[in-house]
This record gives C-alpha cells, structure tokens and sequence, in this order.
C-alpha cells in the first residue's frame, strides 16, 4: 500500500495512538522486582517517551544508598524458581541465585542494578521516593542515591503522571 | 511483526519508502546527502560531528551485522556517555539516530 508522499516535516507529528508519558512504581526490593521497572523505564526514554519512576515500600531499597548494591532475589515464596520452599531459606542461598542471576544478565549485558538506576536517571527519567513509605522507614534524602529528585507525596505524584500513562510493579 | 505500512516521502530529491514510523525499508535507497534533511525533521538543527559521528557509527553497524545497536551498546561503542546520547538525540538516540542513518530500528530492550 502506497500513501501520498508526506513531507519529512509532517513525519514524526503524524502519530496520535502513541505514548508520550509514563509514571512508573517501583514497590518491591527484590531484584526480580526491581529489574521490570527499570527495563520499561529504559526503554520508554530509548523510544523518545518521558518516564518518571516512584519508589515506595521496599522499592526504596532501590534508591537506598546503602541498600542499592545488595539487592537480592526472593529465594522464599517464589515458585518461578522451583525449588522446594526449605531450601529458599536456607542461609546463603538467596545470594547464590543472586550470583546466579547476575551472571546470566551479564551474559545478555543487562548491566547490574546500581548501573542500571544510573543509566536511567542518565537518560532523563525523574527518580523520586514515596513520602509515605519514607516517613515510615524514618528516612530522608540523605539516604538515597544523588540521582534522587525529591519525596514527594501520592497527590504530587498523580500531578507529575497527568496525562501520561502509570505502571505499577 | 505487526503488517508493515509503506509510506513514501521525498528526501534530497529521492523517493525513498519508510514504515509508519519513519524508518527506512530499503536502507539502499539512502545516501549521506539526505542526513541534513532527516536531521532537521527530527528536530536536529545543527548536526554536530558527534552527531555524524553517531550516525555513521550506526550505518557501519547496520552494514556490518544487519542491525543497529540499541541505546546501551550504541554508548559503548561510540564511548558517547548515556547523558551525552540523549542531549545529542533527546528523542530516542538509537531510533533517531538509526532513522537518520536509513536503517531498520534497532531490537533491543536496554
């Protein structure tokens, strides 16, 4: 099928079904939690699309100076690894998968999670913590990575998202 | 793959066809005189020689493994810092910079 030739400037406008906006939240600390929120704000600002990630709950770990570099993948209660539910907690085996894990993102260069908070931040995409969660775990700004722009409340992150679409994980 | 919409438009003078999204779907048809002009519809008013550079960069990959690379591997063979990328193509420095250079979009999820 063939259009009437367009001219290069009418290119890039012509598409109205496309996404310009996406407010991302980050709600849990385990590295299999964290990693999907990270990848779809990545690649939103790879496609030119603006995206902002919230932190809240253990998703603050994340953003956790000293948490960011000890984020581990939940060995109990996750039966996406098939492994008997004793052997999850046994001491050690939770920074084994980790290893594991790392090592097979390695493999595709998935790069670690404190490289990847920082390429994403890098990119454009506004990081901010839950107010919330950050009052109840007694924390301020000084605990989280520089790349942090602010604790901002539910409200201000209902107003950051207007317009655009939201993503819970 | 979702069916492939052709488009035409005319470059430098030269009828070339692109999907819906811009990209080129005979990258044969593209030469190094239409990037002024593909530059400016995206936006790029003054092509800097990080910018050639980029974009060349993206051609010679296309040319040598069929695809171009994805933002992540786009910085580390050019060794342009992530930041550097998106000032230099605000949006999207793999797919901008592949729509310039007449290649397919990159498939890369990082």
């Amino acid at each position: 099928m063939a259009i009437a030739a367009k001219s290069p400037a009418e290119q890039p406008a012509q598409r109205t079904d496309t996404i310009e906006k996406v407010s991302i939240i980050i709600s849990q600390g385990s590295l299999e939690g964290a990693y999907p929120g990270l990848i779809m704000a990545n690649g939103a600002r790879a496609e030119g699309i603006e995206a902002n990630l919230f932190f809240t709950f253990f998703g603050l770990d994340v953003i956790n100076r000293k948490r960011i570099d000890h984020i581990k993948v939940a060995s109990v209660g996750n039966p996406g690894l098939h492994l008997a539910t004793w052997v999850g907690g046994v001491p050690g085996v939770s920074s084994a998968l980790t290893h594991y894990m790392e090592h097979k993102m390695g493999q595709i260069d998935m790069p670690s999670i404190p490289e990847f908070v920082a390429m994403v931040a890098d990119s454009g995409a506004g990081l901010y913590a839950c107010k919330m969660t950050v009052d109840m775990f007694g924390l301020t700004m000084d605990d989280f990575i520089p790349q942090v722009k602010g604790i901002i409340t539910v409200g201000e992150f209902y107003a950051l998202a207007a317009g655009g679409q939201i993503i819970f994980t | 793959m979702i069916a492939e919409t052709v488009l035409q438009r005319t470059v430098a003078g030269v009828t070339v066809d692109v999907n819906g999204e811009g990209f080129f779907l005979h990258p044969e048809q593209w030469s190094e005189a239409m990037v002024p002009e593909l530059a400016a519809a995206e936006g790029i008013a003054t092509l800097t020689e990080r910018h050639w550079q980029l974009i060349r960069l993206m051609r010679a990959a296309y040319e040598r493994d069929g695809t171009g690379p994805p933002v992540r591997a786009l910085s580390k063979t050019s060794g342009v810092p992530i930041k550097d990328l998106y000032e230099l193509f605000p949006k999207g420095p793999a797919k901008v910079a592949a729509r310039i250079a007449g290649i397919p979009k990159p498939r890369g999820c990082i």
